[in-house]
């Protein structure tokens, strides 16, 4: 079997699709300071896909709704100004309620690695759909929001000068961030969403002062880091997982040494 | 002035924040192309009244009228109190300003020349040219204040307010930020009404000042309102205004033990004379 036919075709526009809304979402994450959302929602919304297999419903829809059940939580814990042990209880509590979740499965062990680390190899056409269709709104919302979600991004004051409101545009990206969670997670695993929306996405503001060509290059950045990571994998039989977790460490790290030393 | 000539009219507002008076009856009028100074100490309502002005805080009564204005925030532009900005934002003076001119709309931008136009030249209004290509946050404090005010100048609204605009600028960029102002109020026929808590570089350059204390405020030249017996009114106790090495001093003659307090946190009397 090729790298190119076959079952690796879904796994390629997966990772395509994947890897295109973690850039244009990563990037926001990143210069909206909302690494700590990004870090939350995808441990938040783990026990989901757990709880959807357990009955026996569609595992995007499970992931849908602990993420968005986990900017809810989010919102609180930023009105109670981020209390660290409640948000490290929280998130502890997710994990083991996935894992308590998912040993009511029949697979156990090989869901849990796969939800943590990533199964870039197993996107059936069913959900194939499901992640196409998520994309497109998660992508179509940024698109649309674009300026007054830069603008609030500057200052949320010069935001609601010119109109709009400053706790919508929050409450839109967390949303956006909650349903790009849901569709990442799958396939590059909970433990690595992070890693995918952050690196390539930091690497890209380094690089470029102006906004628009950091969305591009963000996009650019994370779409090697996912083809490089499946690549890798198919030939090394190493976790998709690993990769992803490097390369994004690694585009960071590139990222931080040219503001340093060239820039 | 002449009755109907007026650009903005603030109404008899007062404004409760949580239960607490922040404005009583404040009550002035803006002609076009004024340019006006709002004193006052830190706390006394300063922003809180730009913030109504805008439209973002509601009077508990009386009304903030714009001529000919409809919308709730057309035809003004906003300069808020001190930001930072992070350096790690892919964010040029340029784009600061293109975003002045539509960052409240939605769908993405297409290229367009009036706006590279507009913003090109309002960079070059403020004098911003030789930086629009740098990162905001990487932007000294001055500069950062001229590409702010690019930025809310861009749509040419007839009010342009700003709260505390030289607060953290030093001696040189306050100067020529007053300037810009004066020049910007006079160019473009743009009221002007910036918030300060030291009128020092303001006195000579105003039209007029609107001078606050406990949320009460007096209106007028700066020669009719910054004198001994106004000041002593506004204030509820004697105060004089003193001209010493042509600077204004405001001090209190026997004030209360707060009004020390007050005094000592924020010595904000001071000011030039022309």
């Amino acid at each position: 079997m090729s790298m190119f036919t076959g079952i690796m075709t879904n796994t390629w526009i997966a990772g395509t699709l994947v890897a295109i809304v973690a850039g244009v979402v990563g990037l926001f994450v990143v210069i909206r300071r909302a690494a700590f959302a990004a870090h939350v929602l995808p441990l938040s919304a783990f026990p989901g896909a757990a709880a959807a297999s357990l009955l026996g419903v569609n595992s995007l829809a499970g992931l849908v709704t602990f993420s968005g059940l986990g900017v809810l939580g989010i919102t609180r814990l930023e009105r109670w100004g981020r209390r660290e042990v409640a948000t490290a209880l929280w998130l502890a509590a997710s994990l083991g309620l996935g894992t308590l979740l998912l040993s009511m499965t029949g697979q156990y062990s090989q869901e849990v690695y796969s939800l943590l680390f990533g199964e870039v190899l197993g996107v059936s056409r069913g959900a194939m759909i499901s992640i196409a269709v998520l994309s497109i709104v998660a992508v179509a919302t940024v698109g649309v929001l674009f300026r007054p979600l830069l603008l609030d991004t500057v200052s949320p004051e010069l935001c609601q000068a010119a109109g709009a409101s400053s706790r919508r545009m929050e409450l839109a990206f967390l949303g956006v961030l909650a349903l790009s969670t849901a569709m990442v997670l799958p396939v590059v695993g909970a433990l690595m969403v992070f890693s995918l929306m952050v690196g390539p996405a930091s690497c890209a503001r380094a690089l470029t002062d102006e906004p628009h060509m950091a969305v591009l290059l963000s996009i650019a950045l994370s779409l090697v880091t996912v083809w490089s990571a499946i690549a890798l994998s198919y030939f090394s039989n190493w976790p998709v997982g690993f990769f992803v977790g490097a390369l994004g460490a690694l585009s960071y790290a590139a990222g931080r040494a040219y503001r340093r030393f060239v820039h | 002035m002449n009755a109907g000539s007026e650009l903005l009219s603030v109404e008899h507002v007062s404004v409760s924040l949580s239960g607490r008076a922040v404005l009583r009856d404040v009550n002035f009028k803006l002609a076009p192309g004024e340019l006006c100074a709002l004193i006052g100490a830190n706390g006394s309502g300063k922003t809180t009244l730009l913030k109504t002005i805008l439209g973002l805080v509601r009077p508990q009564s009386g009304a903030v009228r714009m001529a000919g204005a409809s919308g709730r925030v057309s035809g003004m532009g906003y300069v808020p109190q001190k930001i930072s900005f992070d350096p790690n934002l892919p964010l040029r003076a340029r784009d600061v300003v293109s975003l002045g001119f539509d960052g409240g709309r939605l769908g993405l931008p297409l290229p367009s020349r009036e706006r590279r136009a507009r913003v090109d030249q309002m960079l070059n209004a403020v004098g911003a040219t030789g930086f629009a290509e740098r990162r905001l946050g990487e932007l000294s404090g001055g500069q950062q204040q001229r590409v702010l005010i690019a930025h809310a100048l861009v749509r040419r609204p007839r009010l342009l307010l700003l709260d505390e605009p030289l607060a953290s600028l030093d001696v040189r960029s306050v100067a020529e930020i007053v300037l810009l102002l004066r020049r910007l109020a006079t160019e473009y026929e743009t009221s002007v009404l910036l918030s300060a808590h030291d009128m020092n570089a303001l006195l000579p350059v105003m039209d007029r000042i609107v001078y606050l204390a406990n949320g009460s405020a007096v209106a007028g030249k700066p020669e009719e309102v910054v004198r001994t017996e106004v000041l002593s009114r506004l204030y509820g106790y004697h105060i004089d205004v003193v001209r010493v090495h042509g600077r204004v001093v405001v001090i209190a003659a026997e004030a209360p033990d707060e009004i020390h307090a007050a005094i000592a946190r924020d010595p904000i009397h001071t000011a030039e004379v022309p």
